[in-house]
């Protein structure tokens, strides 16, 4: 039904280029149409009833800056430098005179050499303008962090934004990016799709927020690969969208690298966040550490997939993973499917998760010393998520977001 | 000399076949088969269409391709679905009457039935290939208004019975494998608990797989009447072949109000050659209804035969405060696979369930706990705890876990905790100090490592899968 509707030829955007890969994109995504249900990593977020039931119609088209100037109130809370990304286009950036020569940022054409398995890389790639690049130079430590705001402000044109972006890390380098989200437009999904590469003796810093509430459907998929000595911290905090998948797929493939992934799906009205990691613990003495908790209000609902997976040459593995979650309304819900695939002996992997309400006894414990009902599980559970916020180690990056929530 | 003994201890333990005369069905599956199998157990015409009407629905479905351990395309043209021991047709009254070779195998399994009736006050209906050809200590459990015999003498004498809950908790409509056997399951046993009674002994039931190329259909379907009792034993080894065998068994409890049943299982089948050549696809549907309030339904297994293991006894908590538990011991060696675990739907209020499995995989063995916990919305405080541990040895095999966790209620509380490992130096180092050669010692700890589950064993299962755990794991460290 989508192929009758729609004829990628209306839409071609000439001096994008490309057209007979993009082509091919749209078709195979075309014919795949959104994930369901039916297919196992969609099991708990069937993202084409979401579509269906949240965007009347769906626009394909390519990103659009019309006016090229953007009114942003950028965050005072501390110093950074910034890119600007309006609409999935490149739209301006501001570097600190410190880091200046210390960060590369580039716009270049799409390469289209990948596969064409995944259908929501696929719409990417057939509509993605541009690929914005940014390296970190070799030996060079990036002192202040690096904002990059995600601005959505579309018009009824289109409701369809495709953003692709890359991030290596070179030699001997450190980073810390902090994706902001700020969205005006209603009702648009948006596909965001992330490749970082991290190489020897490297550290990268990486959070998203997700803050505002905003009626957006986003599903960001993040590749990290990262090499020798290495280490990459993320940390999502996802709560303004209407629904949100984060995907992050790690690659653990030399040895004493190691990723952290820990994240807060904080929810309210009938929102829908899943968070989705894969780590793949490729070589010897890897790393890796998992925490996400979930407080869920009113009739949403949360979802945490995550995965170990250690192959038989990654000896010395060790690998946590914990979901908690906090049902505070009998219409919530929460699914959870933690899983390890293991392959080699000599390794220390575990993972737990829970689910529940509040602990009554602490409750009443809080309340026998003067606080009434509602202070009571506020405190609760400021410290159930104060506990994953505290992992965040750019401390100014900390205090940004405790204040934000507050 | 001892590279030799240990190649000795490896081969099967139970490896032979009986030479008996069979009646077989014609080879194939479709509607003439179905109504022969029917006409030769004498079914009424109700059974024949509840066969067919699965065979219909059959038709329409496709062979599950989600599991892990992938396997060669079955041709189901190719089996013989009915095979029946000759001397059964005319069955026995008494088991003196039996084909002196009959009870010659069970000897070697180590269940003197002749025994067992005086010593161990344990009934045994033992399923020879597809028949039952021995009930035993059926006067004692009569006078006690229990009904312990074979399917098909069931479907003969308690039609009411088995029409009321028969498909009740695995419907014809089910998945393939146990649509497959709604249409020609063979026969198994059927036990039933009047209300209030507390069934004086262990039920237990030997399966061996004998004829060659037979699929084995069993279906087993016990009911718990309200406030009654009863523990059944399923112990399983089957003789040595080549061929892979089918085996898609389906089993059935229902537990009334107050009822509980406790449902035991060691499982020892032919796990295939050293080189992975051979074995039994064990491809068994196991469901438990908690119907009424209070109920409790317990699955045991104990885990170590088949090339393939694929089953997943689960529980259906529908009344209120009901329990269900699930304790597993999985061991893979060689190119063994399996991918088990459970199901807990919580439906009624207050309802508990527990999970605690131990995977072992040894050699080239893949092993997979794969497990859902569903709490519906209206399932108030109801309670979940599942712990999966998995040890490795080697790192040619596999361990992974798989939970699937729904939590739809907020009132519930689920909790899940996983942990994988290998044993470690100290702890083989410390036992060899003590004397014990390095398998003595990897038998201690991993019956340590699996000894929750195996408390849970009524003492004769007990003891002989203790044994059976040290024996699968021979010649795995080295």
């Amino acid at each position: 039904m989508l192929k009758e509707n729609l004829e990628f030829e209306s839409l071609t955007y000439e001096t994008l280029g490309n057209t007979k890969e993009r082509k091919e994109h749209f078709y195979k995504f075309v014919e795949s149409g959104f994930p369901s249900k039916k297919l196992e990593d969609w099991k708990f977020s069937d993202l084409k009833s979401i579509i269906n039931k949240n965007i009347k119609e769906l626009k394909f088209g390519f990103n659009t800056i019309e006016n090229k100037s953007y009114n942003l109130k950028f965050t005072k809370h501390f110093e950074h430098s910034k890119i600007v990304i309006l609409n999935g286009e490149f739209l301006s950036e501001d570097i600190l005179d410190i880091d200046k020569n210390k960060i590369e940022i580039k716009n270049e054409n799409l390469i289209f050499s990948e596969s064409l398995n995944e259908p929501l890389n696929n719409l990417n790639k057939a509509f993605a303008s541009k690929l914005i690049k940014l390296n970190v130079l070799e030996g060079k430590i990036v002192e202040k962090p690096l904002v990059i705001y995600h601005i959505c402000d579309l018009d009824s044109d289109t409701n369809l934004i495709n953003t692709r972006f890359e991030l290596t890390l070179h030699k001997n380098s450190s980073l810390s990016t902090l994706n902001l989200f700020e969205d005006k437009s209603v009702s648009g999904f948006n596909n965001h799709n992330f490749n970082i590469v991290i190489n020897k003796n490297s550290n990268l810093k990486n959070y998203i927020f997700d803050l505002n509430k905003n009626q957006n459907l986003r599903y960001s998929f993040t590749n990290i690969d990262i090499y020798e000595n290495s280490n990459s911290e993320n940390f999502i905090y996802s709560s303004g969208s209407k629904f949100s998948k984060y995907e992050i797929n790690s690659n653990l493939k030399e040895k004493y690298s190691s990723a952290f992934i820990n994240g807060i799906i904080n929810l309210d009205k009938n929102n829908h966040h899943e968070i989705k990691t894969n780590i793949n613990h490729l070589a010897e003495n890897t790393k890796s550490y998992q925490l996400i908790k979930s407080v869920l209000n009113d009739k949403s609902t949360g979802v945490y997939q995550g995965k170990i997976f250690v192959n038989d040459q990654a000896q010395k593995t060790d690998g946590y993973q914990l979901s908690k979650a906090l049902l505070l309304n009998e219409n919530t819900e929460f699914n959870g499917k933690p899983e390890l695939e293991i392959y080699a002996d000599d390794v220390k992997c575990s993972h737990g998760s829970t689910s529940g309400n509040l602990d009554e006894n602490s409750i009443f414990y809080l309340m026998s010393r003067g606080l009434n009902y509602d202070q009571a599980k506020k405190l609760l559970i400021d410290g159930f998520i104060n506990d994953v916020i505290e992992k965040i180690t750019n401390i100014k990056i900390q205090k940004y977001l405790k204040e934000a929530i507050n | 000399m001892r590279d030799k003994q240990i190649e000795d201890l490896k081969e099967y333990k139970y490896g032979f076949t009986t030479d008996i005369e069979n009646i077989r069905a014609p080879k194939g599956l479709n509607e003439e088969v179905i109504k022969f199998i029917s006409k030769i157990k004498k079914e009424p015409d109700w059974m024949l269409d509840w066969r067919l009407k699965a065979f219909e629905r059959l038709k329409n479905l496709k062979e599950p391709n989600w599991q892990k351990p992938k396997y060669p395309k079955i041709d189901y043209q190719d089996l013989y679905y009915y095979s029946a021991p000759k001397s059964a047709s005319d069955k026995p009254k008494s088991l003196d009457e039996l084909d002196p070779k009959l009870l010659e195998t069970y000897q070697k399994l180590g269940i003197p039935l002749q025994e067992q009736k005086r010593l161990n006050g344990i009934a045994v209906d033992a399923v020879f290939d597809s028949v039952s050809v021995a009930t035993t200590f059926k006067d004692k459990l009569t006078e006690k208004g229990i009904i312990f015999c074979s399917m098909s003498e069931a479907i003969q004498k308690h039609p009411e019975l088995v029409k009321k809950y028969l498909g009740s908790v695995i419907p014809v409509t089910d998945h393939y494998f146990a649509t497959l056997n709604s249409a020609v399951f063979t026969d198994g046993s059927f036990v039933y608990i009047p209300e209030g009674v507390r069934c004086p002994m262990e039920l237990s039931t030997y399966f061996r797989i004998n004829a060659s190329e037979t699929g084995q259909f069993e279906r087993t379907l016990i009911i718990a009447d309200k406030g009654s009792y009863v523990s059944y034993l399923e112990g399983c080894t089957a003789p040595m072949r080549d061929e892979n065998q089918l085996h898609a068994a389906n089993v059935e409890l229902v537990a009334l109000d107050d009822a509980e049943i406790k449902y035991s299982t060691v499982q020892n089948w032919y796990p295939g050659d050293k080189d992975g050549k051979g074995g039994i696809y064990n491809f068994v549907t196991k469901r438990g209804l908690c119907k009424g309030v209070n109920s409790k339904i317990s699955w045991t297994q104990v885990e170590t035969g088949s090339a393939i293991t694929w089953k997943y006894p689960s529980c259906i908590l529908q009344g209120d405060n009901s329990v269900g538990e699930f304790y597993s011991i999985a061991i893979t060696n060689n190119h063994q696979k399996a991918d088990t675990g459970t199901k807990m739907i919580h439906i009624g209020k207050n309802t508990k369930s527990k999970i605690i499995s131990k995977g072992i995989s040894a050699g080239y063995a893949d092993n997979t706990y794969r497990g859902l916990v569903d709490i519906f919305p209206k399932a108030k405080n109801a309670r979940n705890f599942t712990q999966c541990d998995s040890l490795l040895m080697g790192n040619k095999c596999g361990a992974h876990t798989v939970p699937y966790i729904k939590n739809r209620n907020s009132d519930s509380n689920i909790e899940h905790e996983a942990t994988t490992s290998k044993i470690s130096e100290e702890q083989l180092y410390y036992c060899q100090q003590r004397g014990l050669n390095s398998e003595e010692a990897v038998g201690l700890i991993v019956n340590g490592f699996c000894k929750e589950v195996l408390q849970q064993l009524p003492m004769e299962f007990a003891v002989e899968a203790q044994k059976l755990v040290g024996i699968s794991l021979e010649g795995s460290v080295g």
